[in-house]
């Protein structure tokens, strides 16, 4: 056993002693052992990407010393290492580009504790997507959970604090739905290790035992995970929790906390249940209607807000409903498109919200939009990034976006014949009303306005980190944009993988 | 041949123009409008008339005795919540009617999986009591995220409720209300219950690898105790052995450890190392190699996190 195959381990690890020996300390020296593990934790995940890569396959690390059906394990594939990579670099950038708010935002007494909240939501971040025992997905989903009510509640001021309540009840709900499920499917199969409990499931199906309690299981299980990543009827609580949070929570629970149930999710499907059981159950053409619907309404509400972090939310809201779109087609092409564009929002959203933050500061602080106003002359950084995001959401060729789109509608041409149609027109009409909203606010953030008397002193500072972030994620969007193809080739060998 | 139109203003350009330009009201001609009134300020206090009317609309909105659709709404509300309770306890009976029976000796629970854990885990672990054996060394994993549940639960808490030092300096001052008084019989029970009940609570964590028990039960015993302690004598007595600083202490004591023994753990048995702790002979105190320790750890943790709970709630610090 090569000694990169420690990383995935040590990475999660190293993120909980990062976030306990972050508790006595001073904000100030707690974010540089946060800032000093992301990175270590960013450079392990690439290693490892590397390692996959050119081993050729997956590897299995027990997490002490019994073996498969006994102990817990965790487990590297392409596809994992991939995510976890993605997920600590935007991780990085989002607090590298936030820094100055989280500072300017939290008590002075807090903000230790922000960067305990920030370290093992990481964690579990990383636990979820390595992991190969359902059970330790479950615990970590609870620390994710609770680590994202903390960062939306630790900024205080009564609309958090509402944002944090309606978080907490909706992802409670999904966490007890998921939960009931694991506890009847270890009740049927008597594993909690993935790949024994998806043997004897092979057996039930073909058998055809306790086929009721399975329907219920899937369901209950697909339900409890979608309600937790906000699908469309479930998002009631994405515009506060994003639009009144620091801007690093905000662009870290948008962009990574509500994606890591759709990878477990992802990864239940495959490796648990196995694919043809949930294609057969039908529970995908569910997903696919409220995904379809979530793209249409995410982006309707989104036309109608009037503050620019809450489109954004909403545009989140769009965004889940591709995902879970490309999910419910039930193909690999299908399940790649979602997974790239898991990969495009992450990179793409966190983008938008930190250059939104800085349009903002460059507008008094003001978020209504009649506010920001040639905001992209006054800070030209912002304004740039912004559009950069803008275009690729919307699907403009050489960005991430595009890709995406185009990887969609190709699936939807090998999707069964009902949902060809529906698919192709529901993603033109909801690229229109992306292109709606976003070029909306770009139209008017560079739309030359006299400077109001009140900041016509403001200097406007954009710190060296701030340039940092948005440049690495701008580049991050073209890189997807324009060298897409070994990114989907990986995602479908990490798919490939699965099984 | 285009003709110049002297409509511009109406034109659905013009329209689209100005909309962009953020100039159109929707509202303007079509209501009664008044300008924005200036908020006043009244000592600390502001007073914003506008912030007033609001709650005025909203309050004659939510008037259930005018406003029908809104009763309509929250009766439909009501019924359809019960209803999908009532649907969601159906489905899980239907369910559970078709599940294997509990404790059938061949159902699916009885694999390989529990035998092992009943018949090896004494000699492959060490510990007796084989729950113990089964959450802290087969599945270590996950008992370290529970660990880690908590301590973030912990954390959330103190977000929450930690005062900054005006707060606690005026927290003080009425501190006193909540202070309890000088109970003499209440004193000397106390006396004899906390150490007895402190005992108890090491016992269990102790032997928590020999009898029903460890570290998150009897953490939660010491903590009950500590709880008592400060009920009686105040946070003045308390301070003097157990302040903030104790608890970072004992819990960042704890926690690492914990992390440096697990990480021993899991790289020593994923690389297959030979692991250095020794097991010992089951029964004895002094066995089962990492599990005594694992148990001290999680058990002060949890009696420190009991303790911060109850004193964040009661005064916002320790």
């Amino acid at each position: 056993m090569s000694f990169v195959q420690n990383f995935p381990c040590f990475s999660i690890v190293l993120c909980m002693a990062a976030g306990i020996l972050s508790t006595p300390m001073k904000g100030k020296h707690a974010r540089y052992v946060t800032l000093a593990a992301v990175t270590l934790v960013s450079f392990m995940s690439l290693w490892t990407l590397w390692h996959v890569m050119s081993a050729g396959s997956s590897f299995v690390y027990t997490m002490g010393r019994f073996p498969a059906p006994w102990g817990n394990e965790i487990r590297a594939g392409v596809l994992e290492a991939l995510m976890a990579s993605v997920f600590s670099l935007v991780m990085l950038f989002s607090l590298i580009g936030g820094m100055d708010h989280i500072f300017r935002n939290i008590d002075d007494t807090k903000i230790n504790l922000y960067f305990i909240l920030v370290d093992l939501l990481l964690s579990s971040l990383l636990a979820i997507i390595y992991t190969n025992d359902l059970f330790t997905g479950y615990v970590f989903v609870e620390i994710n959970t609770i680590a994202a009510c903390g960062m939306i509640m630790i900024r205080r001021s009564g609309r958090s604090l509402i944002a944090a309540t309606r978080y907490m009840v909706m992802s409670l709900i999904g966490s007890g739905l998921f939960l009931i499920g694991l506890a009847m499917l270890y009740d049927i199969t008597g594993h909690l290790l993935m790949e024994n409990a998806h043997a004897v499931m092979t057996e039930l199906v073909y058998a055809g035992e306790y086929s009721i309690p399975l329907l219920v299981i899937i369901s209950f299980i697909t339900v409890g995970l979608a309600i937790k990543s906000g699908l469309y009827p479930f998002h009631s609580w994405m515009p506060d929790a994003y639009g009144y949070s620091t801007i690093s929570s905000s662009s870290i629970l948008s962009s990574l906390v509500s994606k890591s149930y759709i990878i477990l999710l992802i990864k239940i499907f495959y490796r648990v249940i196995g694919f043809d059981n949930i294609v057969n159950s039908k529970i995908v053409n569910v997903l696919f209607v409220f995904g379809l619907i979530g793209m249409v309404m995410g982006s309707v509400s989104a036309i109608m807000a009037k503050d620019i972090y809450k489109m954004i939310a909403y545009s989140s809201v769009a965004q889940i409903g591709y995902v879970y779109m490309g999910i419910g087609l039930a193909t690999e092409a299908g399940m790649v498109a979602a997974v790239f564009h898991i990969l495009t929002h992450a990179v793409t959203k966190s983008l938008l919200f930190l250059s939104a933050k800085g349009l903002n500061d460059a507008s008094g602080r003001k978020r209504v939009f009649t506010a920001l106003q040639g905001a992209a002359f006054r800070s030209p950084l912002a304004g740039a990034a912004f559009l950069v995001g803008s275009l690729s959401m919307v699907g403009i060729p050489m960005l991430a976006g595009f890709i995406s789109k185009l990887l969609f509608a190709t699936a939807a041409l090998g999707a069964g014949p009902k949902k060809v149609l529906v698919t192709l027109i529901v993603l033109a009409v909801s690229t229109i009303l992306n292109a709606v909203y976003f070029l909306h606010t770009v139209v008017r953030i560079y739309t030359p306005v006299e400077i109001p008397k009140e900041y016509e002193h403001v200097h406007v500072h954009v710190s060296v980190g701030v340039a940092f972030a948005l440049l690495w994620l701008i580049f991050l969007n073209f890189a997807m944009g324009m060298m897409s193809q070994p990114i989907t080739d990986l995602i479908q060998t990490g798919i490939g993988m699965f099984a | 041949m285009s003709r110049i139109r002297n409509d511009y203003e109406n034109s659905l350009w013009c329209r689209l123009v100005r909309w962009v330009n953020g100039e159109t009201n929707p509202f303007a001609g079509k209501m009664e409008m008044e300008p924005l009134r200036e908020t006043e300020v009244v000592g600390d206090s502001v007073f914003n008339p506008d912030r007033l009317d609001k709650e005025k609309v909203e309050q004659y909105v939510e008037d259930m005795g005018r406003n029908k659709e809104m009763k309509a709404f929250r009766i439909l509300y009501n019924l359809a919540s019960v209803s999908l309770c009532l649907l969601l306890i159906a489905v899980l009976l239907l369910a559970v009617s078709w599940m294997p029976v509990l404790g059938d000796p061949n159902g699916p629970n009885n694999n390989e999986v529990s035998r092992r854990y009943v018949e090896q885990g004494m000699e492959e672990s060490g510990a007796v009591n084989m729950v113990t054996n089964m959450i802290l060394s087969y599945r270590g994993f996950d008992t370290f995220g529970e660990t880690c549940v908590l301590f973030i639960a912990a954390t959330c808490v103190i977000v929450l409720l930690r005062k900054n030092e005006e707060e606690i300096e005026n927290a003080r001052e009425t501190d006193w209300k909540y202070e309890p008084k000088p109970d003499a019989i209440l004193q000397k029970i106390t006396l004899i219950l906390v150490p007895v009940i402190f005992l108890y609570g090491a016992y269990i964590i102790l032997n928590g690898h020999l009898s029903p028990g460890g570290g998150f039960s009897g953490g939660a015993m010491m903590g009950a105790g500590l709880i008592l302690y400060v009920t009686t004598f105040g946070f003045h007595k308390t301070q003097r052995f157990f302040n903030e600083k104790t608890y970072d202490a004992v819990k960042v004591g704890a926690l690492s450890l914990y992390s440096i023994t697990m990480i021993y753990y899991f790289y020593t048995g994923a690389n297959e190392i030979q692991n250095r702790i020794p097991l010992g002979t089951p029964g004895d105190i002094l066995s089962s190699g990492m599990i005594l320790p694992i148990n001290i750890f999680v058990g002060l943790e949890v009696a420190c996190t009991m303790y911060a709970f109850f004193a964040l709630f009661r005064r916002g610090g320790m």
